[in-house]
Formats: C-alpha cells, structure tokens, sequence
C-alpha cells in the first residue's frame, strides 16, 4: 500500500483472502457488483461484522477493509 | 375399519416447522447439482443441507446451488461442516443466516479431519452461542445419552446422532445408544452420517428417531436417483415398523399354521 496509489484514488480490499484494488468502490452494493456477483445470492462479512442486504448501499468500504462473501454450495 | 393412522397424517415438527418427509438429504458430493436435485426429489426430501462456502471470485458464472437445488422447493438447513471450534460455527451461522433469512441451523463441531468426530465439550459450547443469538439449532453429536441430554437442556430443537462416522457407511453401531436417546428425548432425534445402504436407515426408524439424515449412501451409489428412492422406502417402512410395534422376540419356534386338525 503505496502513498501514490491512496492518492491516485486506488481502494485495496482484501476479498476471500486475496487482495483486490479497484479505482473506486464506495460501498458493498457497488462492490457485489464489481464482481459481478448477484447479490441475492450471497452473504457479506465486513471486518468480520454481517452486512445485512439491506444495507449494502448504505455501508460504505474503505481501503485496506477485510471482506468474505459467502454462498451456499452442497455439503452434508 | 383398521384404525391405522394414514401415513400422510404422520408429519414431525422441529422448532415449530411441520414436515411430512423423515428423510432430509446432504447436497454434498454429487456429480453435478442437476443429479443431486434430481436425487433430492426422487428421496421426497423436504429438507436439504447446505454448506456456507466463499464464492469462486475468479469465475462467478459457475454454477450456483441455489439455481439447481431450489431454496422455494427444499428448506434449506445450513451446516457448520469444516468448523473445529465454536467461533467459528457461529460466524458461519450468523452469514447463513443473512444468506438465506432463516435461523433453523445445523450444528456440527468437529475433532479431527481423521474421524470427524463431533467434538461434544465443543459443540455444547457452540450450541449456547447460538441459542443466545436467536437460532433453532439441530445438533449433529456423538451417541452419547449423556451429552444428548445436556444439549437439549441447553435448549436444541432436534438431536442429530452418529449411526457411524460420516462418510464411513457403516451402519448403526450402538442401536442401544441410539435407543436410550430417543427414549428419554423430548425433541426430535434423527440418525445423522453412516447410514450406507436402505436397512440401516430403516433400522433407525424402526428404533424410534423421528427421521435420518444422509449424504454420502445416496450420492455415492452408483444410481444415486434410484438409492435415493430406495432410501424414501426404507424410511416409511422402518416408521410403519415402529408404528405397527414389532412381534415379541423368541427363543424358539412358534408354528403360525395351527397344530391341531393334522391328517
């Protein structure tokens, strides 16, 4: 995480683990998009608090935050 | 005139839920989710249970459960399955349930990757967790009448004990165990892993659980839709067993046509 890239505007997100930088995302709504994930179909995690659905426009992400989006897969 | 109770009136309920299938069925291990939904159906599941996984963010056009398995068509149980300490089991349940909006919920905490099995000191632990925080929990365990008895006072809807360890499909081991469970259970209790083949699940109901719980003996059949099918059977015949009460155990013989009138 360089100086220049915060002033360039840059936001590095680490999503699942991994970190990903995007020239600007404001909130989860606009993250879940970026993804291109459908958002009735997956669960947020920000900084290890549940986002409700509703809210996704309404929390904003900001640089170096920790998010898990979760689904449902097969499992016993 | 028989008397006997239909069996479509023979519904259980956990945590105020009515369901008329006594099988629910795992949606783990399939070739594909066409097949496993094929399998769910043709099991006459009305519950299935999930897993709570992170999404594949280098392909999210992959298939998804929910389009196949359908949430509006099964109830969804979600499970903690992978979770080794009650930390984690909540975490997982708290995104299940913002995932899918409702807080019915299975509790599986584990020991090892070896036997996975259930840690009990750990997932007593985790069950009060979740009750504290709202959720109806149906508890994956050992088939230890004690340790039953502790998470239904901790306040479990169902108590969900192993036949044998998950995946093994070895069958019922401690009939007597799961036997003393039931006896004393005020909630429901259904046999949860080593169910391998129709008897054992029938063996099950005819001890008196309220239904079984499988995975692995459908999936890995080698016709899953057809074992599926096998297994809705084998689950009303062990109830219909339990139901009718089964003849006395004898030592020895005892001749069904009448001794006497002979030539």
């Amino acid at each position: 995480m360089t100086l220049e890239s915060k002033e360039r505007g840059a936001v590095r997100l680490t999503v699942n683990g991994e970190i990903h930088a995007f020239d600007s995302v404001r909130d989860v709504a606009e993250l879940v998009a970026l993804l291109g994930l459908d958002s009735r179909k997956v669960a947020v995690e920000l900084n290890l608090a549940i986002v409700p659905r509703s809210s996704y426009a309404l929390t904003p992400v900001a640089d170096g935050d920790r998010v898990e989006i979760v689904h449902f897969i097969g499992g016993g | 005139m028989d008397g006997a109770t239909p069996l479509d009136d023979d519904s259980w309920t956990v945590a105020g839920r009515t369901f008329h299938s006594r099988l629910i069925v795992g949606t783990g291990k399939y070739k594909d989710y066409a097949l496993n939904a094929a399998a769910a159906e043709a099991a006459g599941a009305e519950i299935v249970t999930v897993a709570l996984r992170r999404v594949n963010l280098s392909d999210p056009s992959q298939p998804m459960l929910v389009d196949h398995v359908r949430p509006d068509r099964f109830t969804y149980l979600p499970n903690t399955a992978g979770c080794f300490t009650g930390e984690d089991a909540v975490r997982t349940l708290r995104l299940a349930r913002e995932a899918g909006g409702w807080d019915l919920v299975k509790l599986e905490v584990l020991s090892d990757t070896k036997t996975l099995y259930p840690d009990m000191e750990e997932t007593l632990r985790a069950l009060k967790m979740l009750v504290a925080e709202g959720f109806k929990v149906m508890v994956y365990c050992s088939d230890d009448p004690v340790y039953a008895r502790k998470l239904e006072d901790a306040g479990a809807v169902a108590i969900m004990p192993l036949g044998a360890l998950i995946g093994s499909g070895l069958g019922i081991q401690n009939r007597l165990n799961i036997h003393l469970i039931v006896d004393q259970a005020r909630v429901p209790v259904l046999v949860d892993a080593g169910v391998g083949t129709a008897s054992d699940a029938t063996v099950a109901m005819e001890l008196g659980c309220d239904g079984v719980l499988m995975n692995t003996a459908i999936a890995e059949a080698r016709d899953p839709i057809r074992m599926a099918r096998a297994m809705k059977h084998a689950v009303i015949a062990g109830r219909e067993a339990f139901l009718a009460g089964r003849m006395p155990r004898r030592m020895y013989a005892d001749a069904s046509s009448p001794l006497s009138g002979l030539i």
